[in-house]
């Protein structure tokens, strides 16, 4: 040790300094032992916030089932399922069959706060049980509180089968202008 | 030494664990005498604690989170398990006695200011617990893992979604993924029974720190304002002079009052039971209709009711603000009056909360702003005639949708205004313009409505409120 003070230490300070390093020592470690338990837990967490799963093309039915006409409801499985997901993995979309060789296709989430749209055919409107969001057959908002459109799907014809691109839950973002 | 062997025995442990050291000292400690009843909350709250715990880890054991097996789990736990249907509906009504009490709690401590000096850290802790109380409640509807469940999960996140910048993130987060699914479940299972509790418990135990610390506070006295100075000697002071012990001499009250509770909650779940089950949780099934626990339903009123440019702010804002507001509130008054007679402000917002609490909670329960799907036909009655062009007018507002969210002469929804007078208000032209056009929440149904569909519609609508002996007919239109 250098330093100006008496030679002649005391076992007192020698004590106090052992002290200190110790407690920094176990301070120090304790910080270790924290971030070795911590981050593999953290990371392990916040994994499906960064993970951005492929999407999917998911058969809905074949060509022939679907009519010319109105929405129909469709069920397939989420692009990002669990392995014990079992129901709660299906995902469902509204698609209607506008001419021989279109479809169109919407995410059954209102955009408002996300409940499930219902399609209803006399007067083609989409309509939310939530909040009153309403919607016109090409997904613009008709009335009620819900600030977009429906979200529209990509669908396509592949070897006479329809499909539908799984996405994520549409989420209506805050703009900041 | 005492010869009686159980007495002896007693004796070693209390010797080794230190019973009559620490525990008796704690019940013994002296409590003011005039608080009695008014301080019965805060023990109800706990006891109402201990149901959860104890009903919650009963269920745990059966209960399976993940995917369709919970469904299972729980239909299970309802239906076969012994006790299950008793136990699921302590646990629901549990939670609605814990949020109920901790909020009466904290309005009584509110009104009485007992938050003022040297409690202010017995208020912020109980803040927190507050919060985290009302995230297990949220979390718990979920785990409830129905349709009403997954929908309640995705609404949840498109609230936090609305966030500016970090938005999607926490979405993300909340859902384990992209979508609502089993990842989700599993999510919502780990905060439910390990992180919250962790919290609550810790939460509790810092809460009753503090209460043996400060003290059980007095009733307020109008002429005796907190003055930080002299009041910790004050208390001493009397407290030593007509202090009583708390146990049992106050504790028997809030014994007496737990008892009550708890006899309602295992009530509750013997003659109502548990709610009952939505169908299974399946995200693409449509036939949901989203609505939340009691508690929150004043919340899902109020979005309903916004202008959406309001709508992201007050998402946000509300439990932000809230928080924040209850949370310093004694940094911002910590001293003088504490009797509700010189705080008249303090009771008006009691009132007005209570009331606008009340008043939405009512209307979260109408949902007069949604369609309302199931209506019915309008009736031969209603419409004065069962057959021709008026009839089939009357059958295309139900066709059409228009009774959704409009009411005639009692039927139909209470979305839009009330069509039962509606001959007398507008013309023809009127009604034409508008049901083609649509308006203010209004869709225009120009292009889902034929002509002679659109007639018929308005030459009845054209006889609502008008004499019935001479019903407008076809004719005169453009
Ligand atoms: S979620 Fe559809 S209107 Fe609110």
């Amino acid at each position: 040790m250098t330093s100006d003070q008496p030679t002649n230490e005391t076992p007192c300070c020698q004590q106090q300094q052992r002290r200190t390093f110790l407690a920094r020592l176990s301070i120090a470690l304790s910080a270790v032992i924290g971030v070795i338990i911590a981050l593999p837990g953290i990371g392990f967490v916040l994994a499906p916030v960064f993970r951005k799963p492929k999407q999917k093309w998911r058969k809905v039915g074949k060509l022939e089932d679907f009519k010319v006409g109105g929405f129909v409801l469709v069920q397939y499985e989420d692009s990002s399922s669990v392995p014990w997901a079992g129901i709660t993995a299906k995902e469902g979309a509204w698609i209607r069959r506008a001419s021989e060789t279109e479809f169109i296709a919407f995410s059954i989430n209102c955009r408002h706060l996300g409940c499930p749209v219902r399609w209803v055919d006399d007067p083609r409107l989409f309509m939310c049980p939530c909040h009153g969001g309403v919607y016109y057959e090409d997904g613009t908002v008709a009335a009620g509180p819900p600030p977009e459109p429906l979200q529209r799907l990509n669908v396509r014809i592949n070897n006479g089968q329809v499909e539908i691109e799984s996405g994520p839950t549409p989420l209506t973002l805050t703009k900041i202008t | 030494m005492s010869k009686n062997p159980l007495m002896r025995t007693w004796n070693w442990i209390d010797n080794r664990i230190g019973y009559s050291d620490y525990i008796v000292p704690l019940m013994v400690h002296l409590v003011p005498d005039s608080a009695r009843w008014w301080y019965i909350f805060g023990s109800a709250t706990l006891c109402a604690f201990m149901v959860q715990v104890f009903t919650g880890v009963c269920l745990a054991m059966a209960y399976v989170p993940g995917g369709e097996k919970t469904y299972e789990s729980l239909v299970y736990i309802t239906n076969t398990a012994p006790l299950g249907n008793l136990l699921r509906g302590m646990h629901y009504y549990g939670a609605s006695a814990m949020v109920m009490l901790a909020v009466i709690h904290m309005i009584q401590v509110y009104m009485h200011a007992t938050y003022k000096y040297p409690r202010e850290m017995n208020w912020m802790s109980g803040v927190v617990l507050l919060f985290v109380v009302l995230g297990m409640a949220f979390t718990g509807q979920l785990l409830r893992w129905d349709a009403n469940g997954v929908w309640s999960v995705t609404v949840a996140a498109e609230m936090a979604g609305r966030t500016p910048i970090i938005g999607p993130t926490i979405a993300h987060f909340i859902m384990g993924g992209e979508t609502v699914g089993g990842s989700t479940i599993t999510r919502f299972f780990a905060m439910h029974v390990f992180i919250m509790p962790a919290i609550i418990f810790a939460g509790i135990g810092l809460h009753m720190l503090l209460i043996m610390r400060h003290g059980i506070s007095e009733m307020p006295d109008a002429n005796d304002p907190v003055d930080p100075e002299t009041y910790k000697e004050k208390y001493e002071e009397r407290i030593n002079k007509t202090g009583v012990p708390f146990w049992p001499d106050a504790m028997w009250r809030d014994m007496i009052f737990s008892t009550i509770i708890v006899g309602i909650i295992l009530g509750c779940s013997l003659f109502l039971g548990p709610p009952t089950l939505d169908p299974p949780p399946n995200p693409s099934s449509i036939n949901a209709n989203p609505l939340p626990d009691w508690y929150f339903l004043w919340y899902f009123a109020v979005l309903s009711l916004l202008p959406p440019k309001l709508e992201t702010w007050v998402i946000l804002g509300v439990p932000i603000l809230g928080f924040l507001g209850l949370f310093f509130l004694p940094m911002i008054s910590n001293k003088g009056h504490r009797a509700p007679s010189k705080r008249p402000w303090a009771g008006g917002t009691v009132i007005f909360g209570s009331v606008a609490f009340l008043v939405l909670t009512i209307y979260g329960y109408k949902k007069p702003w949604s369609p309302d799907f199931g209506v019915k036909e309008l009736p031969a009655s209603v419409v004065g005639t069962d057959q021709g062009p008026l009839m089939e007018g009357a059958k295309l507002m139900h066709i059409k949708g228009c009774l959704y969210c409009h009411d005639i002469s009692g039927y139909g929804g209470h979305r839009g205004p009330e069509l039962t007078e509606i001959g007398k208000l507008l013309t023809r032209d009127d009604l034409i313009i508008r049901i083609n056009n649509g308006g203010h929440n209004m869709p225009a149904f120009a292009s889902s409505i034929s002509s002679d569909e659109l007639h018929l519609i308005v030459d009845f609508l054209l006889t609502r409120g008008v004499d019935q002996d001479q019903p407008i007919l076809n004719g005169d239109s453009p």
